[in-house]
């Protein structure tokens, strides 16, 4: 699903953020990256969605060499893949629908569609009660699970979260990652960041480790460079 | 051979009905668009309709001097075709006398028609429209001499032939003296040109301050809603999706500014209407205000309609490529 071969990041200005990475991540696996912040965590993830492009090396994600996406093909290559963030990005000035909507909405799916789907995702987060309310008028684990059900709600192939229980306390942290086990389960490959070590190892997935842009470890075993 | 039939049409088939559901996705965004940035025109009443009342005032402004320009060219269209002599007879020339005049007249080769407004006939149009009644009352008679009014066969330009032929009149002995008011009906013309150009320009430059107040507030929306636009192209948004609200934006600052210059010139048609038909009583014409028709009212709106898309396009396509998820 995705393959990284001898990929570099340099960030103009000579920051080198990634340095030889070597990945396979088979479909429907669910892989922890851990390391400290700056370790190049969230740039590995946005090579994978394409915000940034990677400088050297090869990348394919979901069947696609990466550097053969031209700009404009982008958004439908973004289209299969899900979204979560530390600071949720939710859009205040829209109902919980409307910002779980908004991936369904892009993709100019049908209104009765949407609303079927939205119902679901938010059924699955619990949070069917909050569709109309605002996000300001929800708690920091309401707003995070909001984010989760609009990073499914449009079934991408690929889920990327980046340190999506940063502002959570261990009870919401981890019913989070229950809930990103639930939707590994039904096939979708799940991609997260985290610095919260304990928790992730409490998960018992594979564990990719980054220590100043390299892999340090690979489940748990140095690798090999 | 009924298998290999099917297998022919079906791509088509399918050729069509994916064409058919991409048009009815494009449809349906649009219509989305449409109304959602109908949805924060509405939320944020003060501000918008501020922005418009400014489109709807630029627009106004050069749409009512070309109604003025227009209403200007109206009434002096009677005058501008040929131009007119007008003989003042000797006072002793009776009525009989001024007829058989003003008809041997127009026997001349250079004259085209002749027309006699009789003393009497003079009198009474002063009587009614000067305001004097009660003065003219103490006069024992008509002061007024007949007057002949001569259309040469020349135009304006041949103001040689005409000055030879005011000349000739002139000393004919029945007339006492000849005017010739084409000159001040020529510097009306060319002033009229001058005017009609400073219209040009002062459109221009109005239009240009619409284009800058769409764009600016264009460019504002997306600064506000730059969260928005970073979340709708992480999950895929294509640049023509995220920019039709703004266009459409731009669409409604237009449309709505349109509306409000109509309104303003319609108003203001309204109020002088009434004025002006007494003025043109006392010169006697029936000359009435034109207003807007129906033709030149979807003139403005397109115009209206025309800036503010421009104007929204020129923002979008300056600031929109700018934002890019981080």
């Amino acid at each position: 699903m995705i393959q990284f071969t001898h990929v570099h990041m340099n960030y103009p200005g000579g920051n080198e953020a990634l340095r030889n990475i070597n990945l396979h991540i088979e479909q429907g696996a669910m892989v922890y990256i851990a390391g400290r912040s700056g370790a190049g965590k969230s740039t590995l993830l946005r090579l994978v969605a394409l915000i940034d492009r990677h400088s050297r090396g090869q990348i394919i994600v979901n069947g696609q060499n990466l550097a053969r996406v031209r700009n404009a093909r982008i958004p439908i290559f973004r289209r299969h893949i899900g979204f979560m963030f530390q600071d949720h990005r939710l859009l205040n000035d829209r109902t919980v629908f409307d910002n779980v909507a908004l991936p369904l909405v892009i993709a100019g799916s049908r209104h009765r569609e949407i609303r079927k789907r939205v119902q679901a995702a938010l059924d699955k987060v619990s949070l069917l009660a909050k569709v109309n309310s605002y996000p300001m008028a929800l708690s920091g684990g309401e707003q995070q699970r909001v984010g989760v059900a609009r990073a499914v709600v449009h079934r991408p192939a690929i889920l990327l979260a980046d340190e999506p229980t940063g502002n959570l306390d261990p009870t919401l942290s981890w019913d989070t990652m229950k809930l990103f086990e639930q939707f590994n389960q039904v096939g979708v490959t799940v991609l997260i960041a985290s610095h919260d070590i304990d928790m992730v190892r409490r998960m018992s997935k594979r564990i990719i480790t980054l220590k100043k842009g390299r892999i340090l470890t690979h489940d748990g075993t140095p690798t090999t460079q | 051979m009924n298998a290999a039939k099917r297998r022919n049409t079906r791509p088509d088939k399918t050729a069509k009905s994916a064409l058919r559901h991409r048009f009815e996705r494009w449809l349906l965004q649009h219509a989305q668009a449409f109304i959602f940035s109908l949805g924060q025109y509405i939320k944020h009443p003060v501000s918008n309709i501020l922005t418009t009342a400014v489109i709807g005032i630029s627009l106004a402004l050069p749409a009512s001097f070309y109604l003025l320009l227009d209403n200007v060219r109206h009434v002096s269209s009677g005058w501008d075709g040929s131009s007119q002599i007008t003989l003042f007879l000797q006072t002793e020339i009776d009525d009989t006398q001024a007829l058989a005049f003003a008809n041997t007249l127009a026997n001349n080769d250079n004259v085209r028609e002749t027309i006699l407004i009789k003393r009497a006939e003079a009198l009474a149009e002063y009587r009614q429209l000067s305001g004097f009644a009660d003065a003219l009352e103490i006069l024992d008679e008509n002061p007024l001499p007949n007057v002949v009014l001569v259309k040469p066969h020349f135009d304006n330009a041949n103001e040689d032939q005409i000055k030879t032929l005011i000349k000739a009149l002139e000393t004919m002995p029945a007339v006492d003296s000849a005017q010739y008011d084409s000159r001040w009906l020529q510097r009306l013309l060319s002033l009229l040109d001058i005017v009609n150009r400073l219209i040009v320009i002062l459109s221009t430059l109005l239009g240009v301050a619409v284009l800058l107040v769409v764009g600016n507030t264009i460019r504002l929306a997306i600064h506000n809603h730059r969260a928005e636009i970073e979340i709708s192209k992480l999950f895929g948004g294509t640049d023509s999706f995220i920019q039709r609200p703004f266009l459409y934006s731009g669409l409604w600052y237009g449309m709505f500014g349109g509306i409000i210059a109509w309104l303003l010139i319609v108003i203001s048609t309204h109020i002088l209407r009434q004025p002006v038909r007494q003025l043109a009583n006392l010169y006697a014409s029936d000359f009435q205000l034109i207003g807007l028709g129906f033709g030149h009212s979807l003139v403005l709106l397109g115009v209206g309609i025309a800036l503010g898309l421009v104007g929204s396009w020129i923002a979008v396509k300056r600031h929109l490529r700018a934002i890019e998820p981080v």
